[in-house]
């Protein structure tokens, strides 16, 4: 936060901002003082809004064409791709975009994981970020609804039975969500209308994400605190919105060719057959920013019990700022728990790997092992590592490590340890 | 707590709190109520299928309520197979006398009892049906015999309206 009281320099100016301070919003957020020695990693909030404001301009042109009803959304979409002016190309940013949103979203967890920035005092940050997670996940689910195919009616099937497990109450919240005995046309009109509601329910978090975000200040990949503004930040314009624009453009280059090259790789191609509710496709798979908690889901041989141990995965999260028990945020000062940091995005990436496969044989046990040790990654080794580890000693500032002579940061720690 | 009495003015708040409560609960009821199945989707009940062409061994699927429900027509070595299992082999325990009625003719919901999948026909360890989304085995009776389905496949209210002809719902 900047200490200093603005005023603006224009007569009309400062009569404005007396009434409604915008200029005050504006002014801290070109100065927002930024730890000077964010990398790349950093780049990708920015990213994300981009994907959000994306999805969000792209999906209101589609819901001009796009009709909500069982019998006419299949071949509306056909008619977005065949006849819509531009209808094909604004169809694949949304399509892409929603994986792209992902992609992104998997890269800022995983860097918060790394140096630690769930950690206090960013805790409601991440909390926030967790929830907007949820509500993506939710937005994407219903929005692969739409299209009315047939991965579109299986998935809504499968993904609705997970609440049948639910004691009791479970095949009432069914029917309640359905509508109906099945999933039907007031299946398809309900997750239209959330899905048009939930982009906005982010958009509203992640003002929270970020205000909450302007409190503390940024984490930064020494993980320290910032001991003096002048030193250790820069001004958020024009240093971080220059690399944050340069890093936008590297993802769009990759966001343009799965839109152009390659527009259904991503896809399943049973979504280009209509939906049949007598006919199941033979192999269900969800998208694959999904696969990982399909793969938990399926590895637990018991309904109620998969079905919490996929909830569980998800929510851990939150708590994670608790499980934790180490007082060093960045992974760069924890020589044990970067072991374990890359162990675990291995761990994720394998779930998603036979989350795609069949649930059997070999696939299956594989399955069995990367859950439990995701499970044992939270519940056990955070909190007993942070007891334990003896960790790198840290820099005085975020400073010292660039005018120690060493600009890189795994030379800046090998010179720690020798003076250790 | 404190042992102050009770005011006239604690007396309002309890009571407006508890009228508040009240009628934001009778307002919500409606918004949450209007989710559930509509007077439409409930008048299409029953279904009334022709099974004179179906031959032994074979399965039709029709729909009711949105859903699919196989009728098989079983053969005398499925019929046989399906009374002669042991009920503490089974994983939800029903006798087949108790699940079709009239031997002959399977009746029950097309609909895996894990995640809502189609179970294919002819098919799994117990030759009777499988289902591709997770794998669960059903027997010749459509119970449950193996993978993480719960229970059987669910068997309708349903009854021969004459030799032909099958009303379920």
């Amino acid at each position: 936060m900047s200490d200093h009281e603005y005023t603006p320099k224009s007569k009309a100016g400062r009569w404005f901002n007396d009434r409604l301070p915008l200029l005050t919003l504006a002014n801290h957020l070109t100065d927002y003082p930024t730890p000077k020695n964010l990398n790349y990693w950093w780049t990708f909030g920015g990213i994300l809004t981009f994907c959000l404001i994306t999805q969000i301009v792209t999906g209101l042109v589609l819901a001009m064409h796009y009709i909500a009803h069982a019998d006419m959304a299949f071949e509306s979409v056909e008619h977005i791709m065949r006849d819509v002016n531009y209808g094909w190309l604004i169809r694949y940013i949304h399509a892409n975009g929603a994986s792209m949103f992902f992609l992104a979203v998997y890269i800022h967890i995983f860097r918060s994981l790394f140096y630690g920035s769930y950690k206090s005092p960013r805790e409601i940050i991440w909390i926030i970020g967790i929830i907007i997670y949820l509500l993506m996940m939710a937005a994407a689910f219903m929005g692969y609804v739409l299209p009315w195919g047939q991965m579109s009616f299986w998935g809504a099937t499968v993904i609705t039975n997970l609440f049948s497990a639910i004691p009791f109450v479970g095949e009432g919240v069914v029917t309640w969500l359905w509508g109906g005995y099945s999933v039907d046309n007031p299946t398809l009109t309900r997750f239209f209308t959330l899905h048009y509601l939930i982009p906005f329910l982010i958009l509203g978090l992640v003002v929270l994400h970020i205000w909450a975000l302007h409190v503390p200040g940024n984490n930064n990949p020494v993980g320290i605190d910032v001991k003096k503004p002048s030193k250790d930040t820069v001004p958020f314009h024009p240093y971080i919105v220059i690399k944050d624009g340069f890093a936008l453009l590297m993802f769009m280059i990759v966001f343009a060719f799965f839109v152009f090259y390659a527009p259904n790789i991503l896809g399943h191609a049973d979504n280009y057959i209509e939906a049949n509710p007598l006919v199941t496709p033979a192999h269900i798979v969800p998208e694959w920013y999904l696969l990982p908690f399909y793969a938990i889901l399926r590895s637990v041989p018991d309904k109620l019990l998969g079905v919490v141990a996929m909830l569980s995965a998800i929510l851990i999260l939150a708590v994670l700022p608790w499980l934790d028990t180490s007082k060093i945020r960045s992974a760069v000062f924890r020589p044990l728990y970067k072991q374990f940091y890359w162990i675990l995005v291995a761990d994720v990436l394998i779930l998603g790997y036979v989350g795609a496969m069949p649930a059997e044989g070999l696939y299956l046990l594989i399955a069995r092992v990367a859950t439990a040790y995701y499970f044992l990654h939270f519940l056990v080794i955070l909190p007993v590592l942070g007891l334990k580890e003896r960790t790198i000693p840290l820099p005085l500032s975020i400073t010292e490590p660039v005018l120690g002579g060493s600009p890189n940061m795994a030379m800046a720690k090998k010179k720690e340890s020798k003076i250790e | 707590m404190s042992d102050k009495k009770p005011e006239r003015r604690d007396f309002l708040f309890t009571a407006t709190y508890a009228v508040g409560a009240v009628g934001a609960a009778a307002v919500v009821w409606p918004l949450v109520d209007q989710m559930n199945p509509d007077a439409s989707v409930k008048a299409l009940a029953s279904t009334e299928v022709d099974v004179s062409s179906l031959k032994r061994g074979n399965t039709i699927t029709v729909l009711w309520r949105g859903k699919p429900v196989f009728i098989r027509r079983r053969t005398q070595e499925e019929i046989d197979v399906a009374r002669s299992v042991k009920m503490e082999d089974l994983i939800h325990p029903e006798k087949d006398e108790d699940r079709a009625k009239n031997p002959e003719w399977l009746v029950m919901l097309g609909v895996c009892t894990h995640l809502g999948c189609v179970p294919l026909n002819d098919k799994g360890d117990y030759d009777g049906w499988f289902c591709p989304c997770h794998g669960s085995h059903y027997d010749t009776s459509g119970r449950i015999r193996k993978g993480p389905a719960p229970w059987n496949m669910e068997v309708p209210k349903y009854e021969f309206v004459n030799a032909n002809t099958i009303k379920i719902g």
